[in-house]
């Protein structure tokens, strides 16, 4: 019963902030008039201003709310990103071959045989082994603690996906026709979840957390205090999977 | 010098005769207009000689600092600088006819952004489906 009354709260949240953020918006186009217009939404920091190590962006991922036989937030990054079924490219890749930002796991304890299903994607670590082993920067961390591949640098030596424990990224084989303007990807560079980078720096939420039927993915600020994110995290148990590894990771887990 | 500048008369007529043709025919790209109509972000021969360095400054603060500014993006430049096609479509750059590949090709210059980026405005890259 808790878990309902946490959904409903989530969900008013949600709304509010939409409602706030459009009206901030709207107040702030109005006030500057003329040929400037202010397209950020409140919380979101200026297009001229870069990320800044006072975030670090996160997510908090409630598996028991997850059900097994649901993928809506696979589907929303495939459309968000234009990758697996959100484009009619790769049609040469064998299944393993092709790109996967992010999928479903299912994870099985041997001793009691309990079933969990999870999404599982980039951890954006703290300390990612990915931009340890790159030999030309290209696998870098932005400032707020969002891991991604700067496409421009990357000449596809496939060392970070090799260096990743948690298995996230990709490498893209052929010539793909069929990108986003907001995700563009290409042939001999390897990909994975950046946060929706393109959606954070408008202030926006990532596809996957939207997405959730169930609100099951929760993305916050982890550095800020007063954040609902920040605020579960200090007062209910969470995972690192593989913390072993001692990673710091950006994504955590609640009942694994 | 009176003998020299007769002498030299009717070199100078042929020069200028064989030049003339040669010179109004050569071919030029066929630049086409911005859909607005409007001066671009920056001074129109500025942006002939240095789009690429601004291009190449903004990726970099794109990605690795998150700085989205829109002036100099390569989204900007085909906000105004489409070519619609036959069909009213916006045309790729897999188009000749494309406003990039209009000084591109003449110039033998060759570059790799389409590999990765949308050659069409926003509106018309839309198209994706699930």
């Amino acid at each position: 019963m808790s878990g309902e009354k946490t959904v409903s709260d989530n969900q008013i949240d949600s709304y509010r902030r939409r409602f706030l953020g459009q009206s901030a918006a709207i107040a702030g186009a109005a006030t500057l008039g003329g040929g400037l217009v202010l397209t950020s939404v409140a919380g979101a920091r200026p297009a001229e201003q870069a990320a800044s190590s006072a975030n670090r962006w996160g997510l908090l991922i409630d598996t028991s709310k997850c059900a097994s036989d649901c993928d809506e937030c696979v589907k929303a990054c495939e459309t968000e990103h234009g990758w697996g079924r959100g484009s009619t490219d790769e049609q040469h890749s064998r299944p393993e071959q092709k790109a996967q930002w992010m999928r479903k796991v299912t994870v099985r304890d041997r001793a009691t045989g309990l079933e969990t299903s999870l999404p599982m994607m980039c951890q954006h670590c703290a300390h990612p082994p990915c931009v340890d082993v790159c030999p030309t920067g290209a696998s870098m961390k932005r400032d707020d603690g969002i891991v991604l591949v700067d496409k421009h640098r990357c000449i596809g030596c496939r060392y970070c996906m090799m260096a990743c424990p948690y298995k996230a990224r990709s490498f893209i084989h052929e010539a793909l026709h069929e990108q986003k303007t907001e995700s563009p990807r290409g042939k001999g560079t390897v990909e994975s979840c950046n946060l929706c980078v393109n959606r954070v720096d408008r202030g926006e939420q990532p596809a996957c957390a939207e997405a959730c039927p169930e609100k099951a993915i929760l993305f916050g600020d982890l550095k800020d205090a007063g954040s609902e994110i920040a605020k579960r995290l200090a007062s209910e148990p969470s995972t690192e999977i593989r913390g072993d590894l001692r990673l710091d990771l950006g994504v955590r887990y609640q009942h694994i | 010098m009176k003998r020299y500048g007769y002498s030299l008369l009717p070199l100078l007529v042929l020069l200028l005769t064989a030049g003339a043709p040669a010179l109004a025919g050569a071919p030029k790209p066929d630049i086409p207009e911005a859909i607005k109509g409007e001066q671009c972000v920056e001074d129109t021969g500025f942006m002939r000689r240095n789009h690429m360095e601004l291009l190449e400054h903004q990726r970099d603060d794109t990605v690795r600092r998150g700085i989205r500014s829109k002036k100099h993006s390569l989204k900007n430049c085909f906000t105004c600088h489409v070519v619609k096609g036959d069909d009213g479509k916006a045309l790729t750059v897999s188009d000749p006819r494309h406003f990039c590949r209009e000084c591109h090709d003449y110039a033998a210059v060759q570059v790799d952004c389409w590999q990765c980026h949308v050659s069409t405005p926003e509106a018309a890259a839309k198209g994706g489906r699930l």
